[in-house]
């Protein structure tokens, strides 16, 4: 900024100029400019307003607590500064500043709590993950009270894995088959297929748990395996990846479709050829969010795999854990040292689903380049 | 098919004969006829899979009703063993945690979407786009623990001083008295309040990513408009970004209450289960249809089964009918925005 203004007011006037007293270079306008004034109303109101709520709050009235004092912070900040702004400037600009930092504010909350989410979880489970045992081991013999420096979550982890395989094995070419037959054929019983499939998104998870519970254990008699709760998961999983395959497939530009189609390529070269390598990106994050929510959720798999100690790799015979499952029964357990492996187990799965994300980010980013 | 056929022997005839007229319509290739019954196929077993959860929950249901019949919605105990029945004590205790998530994430995620779709640059708005996508991800069981070991012992505080200072009002009473010396601090903890905290981070996210979308698709010309005339950023947003985005807002909120209504694991957690009827959601004990099917299911003979797949069935009905109207009020903005 400052070079083009040094250059445009340069006291050697252009002959082609127009007259001097009318030399009015092009110098962009700032748009969002903080000028001191508004740094310091701001800056000066957060430090005076945290000075009197600590003067208020912890000395002079009877209160505590750290919660309690960051929000009267804030409230008292919202006042001073909208004072100190109304001092210089009409009321727009001062319900400006205060919507400003009304709405940073809310956003903040927003990723701090998801922040101390991760935070805490990570570390409450440090404890247990300093153990290497916890990966290489299962829970087989280990009692409650035991120490940390006894079994892990291997068993839990394979566990997730077999069954988010096989859920995805399942629901994989269902989902994506059904949102091609909705997108690529169409006809009447197309548009029930997708009525069915957005009404099923409100299934409720611990429903579709119940659902297979009541079918497959009870009624059928299968008993508590890896593989009735990968069918918990792939009932829940299903309408999720197929509604939205079907909403990838139809943001696709159908002039792509078109130009294949009327060079000669018969439904299924187009489908084959052009659809799917198009939508591939779109497709795949569709596919690893489900992945992410499908791992991560505990109902179905409360209902229907049974917990097993032991390792077991064998998801159509004997109980299965997993890693929610068994986050679940050690908080619930009350004994501190199960309640460390729960938070270490949690800790493993925010882990997988961070990664899980960082791959569809991936994903997602490459569809950008291709454009 | 028969078209095909046709269209041969018009090649094949000699020149001299008169025209006859090719098929418009070749139809379709062999491979084309077997993609269509494969897609088909693959169609008709989803809808199958699918149709078959609504239509066995649906019958399920049946023998429930006809025991129970109205009474089933009434009755606030799940007694089995005394054969006594009723969901009214759950479903009431479902809408106040929902209800109390709504009130906590709306606020939110209303200011946090402002803020992405507004205020951030264009480099950190991807950013904050993707970390509320990441938001979305993490397992609810995170939350859960989050919400009983790090979230209950301060929120007990809070619903303490809300109690004290606000408890005239019934929906922030406690059956106990807040200013005794040692206040009863058990009597705050595994409340509606505190699970409905921790679900309302879980629908945060969706309502959020809901908000974006729809205030994105407000007009440039018409921010452009506003800011032109001399309007402030927060002007623009009240004048231009906010009427456009109202279905979203709405919607996104809507979408969001389905699904807090269905969500299991924070809510089993936190709360301590209580079957009673009441309104005050910062006390101990409530209940949810789905915290009663997860603590119940195990212990459950086929007719309690049935009973407990009539609740389920009853949750995912009031949810089937939030999300359409959450749909449809979203796409009714949309065409809008167009306009």
């Amino acid at each position: 900024m400052t070079a083009t203004m040094n250059f445009g007011t340069s006291s050697q006037p252009s002959p082609f100029a127009p007259p001097a007293d009318d030399v009015r270079p092009d110098v962009p306008r700032v748009l969002v400019k903080t000028t001191p004034d508004d740094r310091l109303s701001f800056w000066g109101s957060l430090v005076g307003s945290g000075a009197l709520v600590w003067l208020l709050y912890t000395q002079i009235l009877p209160f505590s607590g750290r919660v309690g004092f960051v929000i009267l912070w804030y409230g008292a900040f919202l006042a001073m500064y909208a004072g100190v702004t109304a001092m210089g400037n009409p009321a727009t600009v001062v319900l400006d500043r205060l919507m400003g930092a009304i709405i940073r504010g809310g956003a903040y909350v927003v990723f701090g709590t998801l922040a101390t989410a991760v935070v805490f979880t990570g570390a409450k489970g440090v404890e247990a993950l300093s153990n290497l045992n916890f990966f290489t081991d299962d829970m087989a013999g280990v009692r409650p009270t035991d120490d940390l420096s006894m079994g892990g979550v291997v068993h839990a982890m394979v566990g997730s894995m077999i069954e988010i395989g096989i859920a995805v094995a399942v629901t994989l070419p269902l989902g994506i088959g059904a949102a091609v037959y909705m997108n690529e054929v169409g006809g009447p019983l197309a548009r029930v297929v997708r009525t069915i499939v957005e009404a099923m998104t409100a299934l409720p998870s611990i429903v579709a748990g119940l659902f297979i519970y009541t079918v497959l254990i009870v009624t059928l008699g299968v008993s508590r395996t890896g593989i009735a709760a990968a069918m918990a998961i792939a009932i829940m999983m299903l309408p999720i990846i197929a509604r939205s395959a079907d909403v990838v497939l139809r943001v696709m530009p159908g002039g792509l479709r078109e130009a294949s189609l009327a060079l000669g390529a018969t439904k299924w070269q187009t489908v084959r050829q052009v659809v799917l390598p198009t939508v591939r990106p779109g497709l795949a994050t569709a596919l690893i969010l489900g992945i992410a929510r499908g791992v991560g959720e505990t109902s179905p798999v409360l209902l229907t795999s049974g917990a097993s100690t032991y390792f077991n790799a064998n998801p159509f015979n004997e109980p299965m854990n997993s890693l929610p499952l068994y986050v679940f029964a050690a908080v619930r357990s009350g004994e501190p040292l199960y309640i460390a492996r729960g938070f270490g187990a949690a800790a493993v799965l925010m882990v997988l689903v961070l990664i899980l994300f960082i791959i569809t980010r991936i994903l997602a980013r490459q569809k950008v380049g291709r454009r | 098919m028969a078209t095909v056929t046709e269209s041969a022997p018009a090649a094949a005839a000699p020149p001299d004969t008169t025209d006859v007229p090719r098929g418009i319509d070749p139809g379709l290739a062999r491979e084309d006829k077997v993609f269509f019954v494969a897609a088909r196929t693959v169609g008709i077993v989803v809808l199958a899979i699918m149709g078959s959860i609504g239509v066995f929950l649906g019958y399920q249901s049946i023998p429930t009703l006809s025991r129970y019949g109205a009474s089933f919605f009434t009755e606030s105990q799940w007694q089995p063993e005394n054969d006594v029945l009723g969901i009214s004590a759950v479903l009431v205790g479902t809408f106040t945690v929902a209800l109390v998530a709504l009130v906590i994430a709306f606020p939110l995620a209303l200011t946090s979407a402002i803020y992405i779709s507004e205020y951030a640059t264009s480099r950190v708005k991807r950013l904050l786009v993707s970390v509320i996508d990441l938001m979305a991800a993490v397992p609810s069981i995170i939350w859960g623990l989050w919400g009983f070991f790090l979230l209950q012992p301060k929120a007990i505080h809070a619903a303490h001083w809300l109690h004290t200072h606000v408890g005239w009002l019934p929906f922030f009473n406690v059956d106990t008295d807040p200013d005794s010396a040692s206040w009863a601090q058990s009597r705050y903890a595994a409340s509606a309040f505190i699970a409905g905290i921790a679900v309302s981070m879980m629908v945060l996210p969706m309502a959020a990513a809901v908000m974006i979308h729809v205030f994105g698709q407000a007009p440039i010309g018409e921010r452009e408009a506003a800011l032109g005339l001399g309007s402030t950023r927060w002007g623009m947003v009240r004048t231009v970004v906010l009427p456009f985005g109202r279905g979203g807002i709405i919607g996104g909120s809507m979408l969001s209450l389905g699904r807090a209504l269905g969500e299991t694991i924070a809510v089993v957690l936190i709360i301590s289960p209580a079957f009673d009827i009441k309104f005050r959601p910062l006390e101990v004990g409530t209940n949810t249809v789905a915290a009663l099917i997860a603590g119940r299911f195990g212990e459950a003979t086929s007719s309690q089964l049935s009973a407990l797949l009539t609740a389920g069935f009853v949750l995912f009905i009031i949810t089937l009918i939030i999300n359409t109207l959450a749909a449809m009020i979203v796409a009714r903005s949309r065409s809008g925005a167009q306009e």
